[in-house]
């Protein structure tokens, strides 16, 4: 068997060694082990949780289109894994620090990133949109894996300063191929850094599935680099939040760091510039959708008691301001000016870069119009 | 002859080479069942099957160092690297490895490689989508790079790279991938023009343009503009950058007396820098300006609302010939 004969979901659906405490049909499962690490999840809490996911998958389905209406040049959706994103960032504290990938929308916007700057760089408006220490979240990173290094770094020197803050790194099935992300666990796991690596593993990297980057699941790669490995069924919020929760803890108490799997697919395109029709099958999604990660916890809710009512018309109101508030982002990314090109290149002066600078402006001087455009 | 696209033809020619040596593997990510996220390689899998045409897993330092290994077992393999900005991860193994081994071994180890680098920018793409890493190939000794500017050309150098016993880095231009041209399928490589040897496209008398890849049309259109205000271009589309054909650039600065070279990527320590040093070494006294250079900024590649600020078009290049003309240019009142 070569790996690309290997069953696309494979490795996705054997449900005995995921962590799950909510399953597809909305039913709550004892686990002895992880219950206690959501133990305040009370109704208000998973009413709260819910309301975050419906949030994000409008906000996903909003920027899609916008897309489509030519007001962004690409996104990449993440639809499908709002438990994963969600429940892992609903665990961390302010002062943790985050590293994720292109596709933490949702951790984005729990970490109080506004819509346009969620957008500007999508928009082709702005190399990054926000300020990593504003948001303790550093800016995505679009080259694969490379994050999980930096994580490490911010983790070891958070345990040399004697903080009790840690640091999450977000990659996907792929980025485990990388040199990188390997790297990153022998520095962390050397180090004892108090660092989460959070695999969302989403079935694919573009068209390749996850059975070409392992024949095994990928939390089980931790083993041999001498961490904890998990994997958690990732459109579980509440399992999610519980796992994450105890891989932050561990690193708080100098325990070092930890692996988590999520497992988790994703619904969408890779991005709205890729065409899923080429490689995966549409009862692999009818699969995954029968796993909705929202609808469950709806289903919860429902049998709960909670009123229903009440909470469809919190999720419609919150998703059409979250919206609106999408949309009006995009008049709120001007398009920058030309000269800017040159800015921040360097921290100090350089006196190559400021001739180079000069003499473009003269250049751009000579077409007259105001904005300095050539064209 | 026959009317195809820029990236059709580079996908014929690597059928073709598949076709003829079953010792040609393409590896790569996505390249397989996708055909490559531009589907270069499309249909191949389908053809030669997976252990010709190889969806790899996702680590650019495991595609080109197993391709080394490959290369060791006989192999000749082609690798994707899926865009420009991701060929990084794949560096060590390419500038210490790839290039290094045939003078290593003392030539006991061939590395007939072919690495393909969709390059440069006017897409519109996302960050680390469209750099010009050229000049940090050309620096590499070992290594031969090659930049192809039209259907008819990549169908036959991608052929030729294959068939090369050195390693080559192959940079396709992606912004030309669907421009059409005529392409003789049934090309002979042995009549073929070398991919060392540049073409001049477009004659002139009073200055020479050099350029390379997606630039080329730019300048041919440049020279079209120029025309009418009476000056003469000559276009001269490299094709190797390293090696450099300097014997055809030599020959058109002996009679136009002056050079342009033009690129995308930023100024200092570029192909354009070296091309103009040793023009003006080799013909210091047939050059009646000093060469001049119009090339992307030495900034890091911009978003796309701003990389028309960024990459020379046909207005810059024309500046930069008026430059070298002495004629009205942007510089001139203010460094007169
Ligand atoms: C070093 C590098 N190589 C290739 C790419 C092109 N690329 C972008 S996303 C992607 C797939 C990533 O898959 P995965 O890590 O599973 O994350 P997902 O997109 O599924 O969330 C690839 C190959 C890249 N961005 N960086």
């Amino acid at each position: 068997m070569t790996p690309s004969d290997r069953e696309a979901t494979g490795l996705l659906t054997r449900p005995d060694d995921l962590v799950q405490l909510l399953d597809q049909s909305g039913i709550r499962h004892a686990n002895p082990e992880f219950d206690r690490w959501i133990a305040d999840v009370d109704t208000d809490a998973l009413i709260a949780l819910h309301r975050d996911m419906a949030v994000v998958r409008r906000l996903d389905a909003e920027a899609t289109a916008l897309q489509r209406q030519g007001e962004l040049a690409l996104w990449p959706p993440l639809a499908g894994q709002e438990a994963a994103q969600i429940g892992s960032a609903r665990a961390l504290h302010d002062d943790d620090f985050v590293f994720s990938s292109y596709r933490e929308h949702a951790i984005a916007w729990l970490r109080g990133v506004q819509p346009h700057e969620l957008l500007s760089v999508w928009r082709g408006a702005a190399p990054s949109g926000w300020n990593p220490f504003d948001k303790g979240m550093a800016i995505p990173q679009i080259i694969i894996g490379a994050q999980a290094l930096h994580a490490v770094g911010w983790a070891m020197g958070a345990k040399w300063e004697g903080s009790d803050a840690a640091s999450i790194a977000y990659f996907g099935d792929g980025a485990t191929s990388e040199g990188d992300v390997n790297e990153a666990f022998v520095f962390a796991a050397s180090f004892g850094a108090p660092t989460v690596f959070f695999c969302q593993n989403n079935g694919w990297a573009i068209s390749e599935p996850v059975g070409l980057q392992s024949n095994q699941p990928l939390a089980r790669r931790a083993d041999g680099f001498g961490m904890p490995g998990i994997r958690v069924d990732g459109n579980d919020v509440l399992a999610v939040l519980a796992v994450t929760r105890w891989a932050l803890d561990r690193a708080r108490r100098g325990e070092g760091p930890s692996l988590i799997e999520a497992v988790t697919y994703r619904m969408g395109p890779h991005t709205t510039a890729d065409d899923p029709k080429r490689y995966r099958t549409d009862d692999d999604l009818a699969t995954w959708r029968e796993r909705d990660p929202i609808a469950r916890v709806h289903a919860l809710l429902e049998a709960s008691g909670a009123d229903m009512e009440a909470v469809d018309a919190d999720v419609k109101t919150a998703a059409d301001r979250a919206a609106a508030e999408l949309r009006a982002g995009i008049t709120a990314i001007p398009d920058p000016e030309p000269m800017s090109v040159f800015d921040h290149v360097y921290a100090e002066p350089n006196s190559h870069l400021e001739r180079q600078k000069e003499r473009y402006a003269w250049y751009l001087a000579m077409f007259g119009d105001e904005d300095g455009g050539a064209r | 002859m026959t009317t195809i696209t820029f990236g059709k033809a580079i996908n014929e020619g690597l059928r073709r080479a598949l076709a003829d040596d079953d010792k040609v593997v393409l590896l790569g990510e996505d390249i397989g069942t996708l055909g490559g996220v531009f589907r270069i390689t499309d249909g191949l899998k389908a053809e030669f099957g997976e252990h010709r045409v190889v969806d790899t897993p996702l680590s650019e330092a495991g595609i080109v160092g197993t391709a080394v290994g490959l290369a060791y077992r006989g192999f000749r393999p082609v690798v994707e690297i899926q865009f420009d900005g991701f060929v990084y991860p794949a560096f060590d193994q390419i500038v210490a490895q790839v290039a290094k081994l045939h003078y290593r071994s003392r030539g006991a180890v061939r590395m007939p490689l072919v690495i393909r680098i969709p390059f440069g920018g006017g897409i519109g793409a996302a960050e680390h989508h469209s750099e010009s890493p050229e000049a940090y190939f050309t620096h590499t000794a070992g290594l031969r790079v090659i930049a192809c500017s039209n259907p008819a050309d990549a169908y036959v150098m991608i052929r030729q790279a294959i068939a090369s016993d050195d390693p080559v880095v192959f940079l396709e231009p992606k912004r030309r991938y669907h421009v059409k041209g005529e392409v003789d399928l049934d090309a002979n490589l042995a009549d073929a023009r070398p991919m060392g040897v540049a073409t001049v496209v477009a004659p002139g008398r009073d200055v020479t343009l050099v350029t390379y890849g997606a630039l080329v049309q730019t300048a041919r259109d440049a020279a079209t503009a120029a025309a009418e205000e009476g000056v003469s271009i000559e276009v001269i589309d490299l094709r190797s950058l390293a090696p450099v054909d300097y014997s055809t650039i030599e020959a058109s600065v002996r009679r136009t007396g002056r050079l342009v070279v033009a690129h995308e990527a930023g100024e200092q320590g570029g192909v354009g820098a070296e091309i103009a040093a040793s023009i003006t070494e080799r013909c210091f006294e047939f050059l009646e300006a000093a060469p001049v250079r119009v090339t992307g900024h030495d900034i890091p590649y911009p978003p796309a609302k701003l990389e028309q600020y960024h990459l020379p078009d046909l207005d810059r290049i024309l500046d930069g010939v008026d430059r070298a003309m002495g004629r009205p240019n942007s510089l001139s009142e203010v460094e007169a």
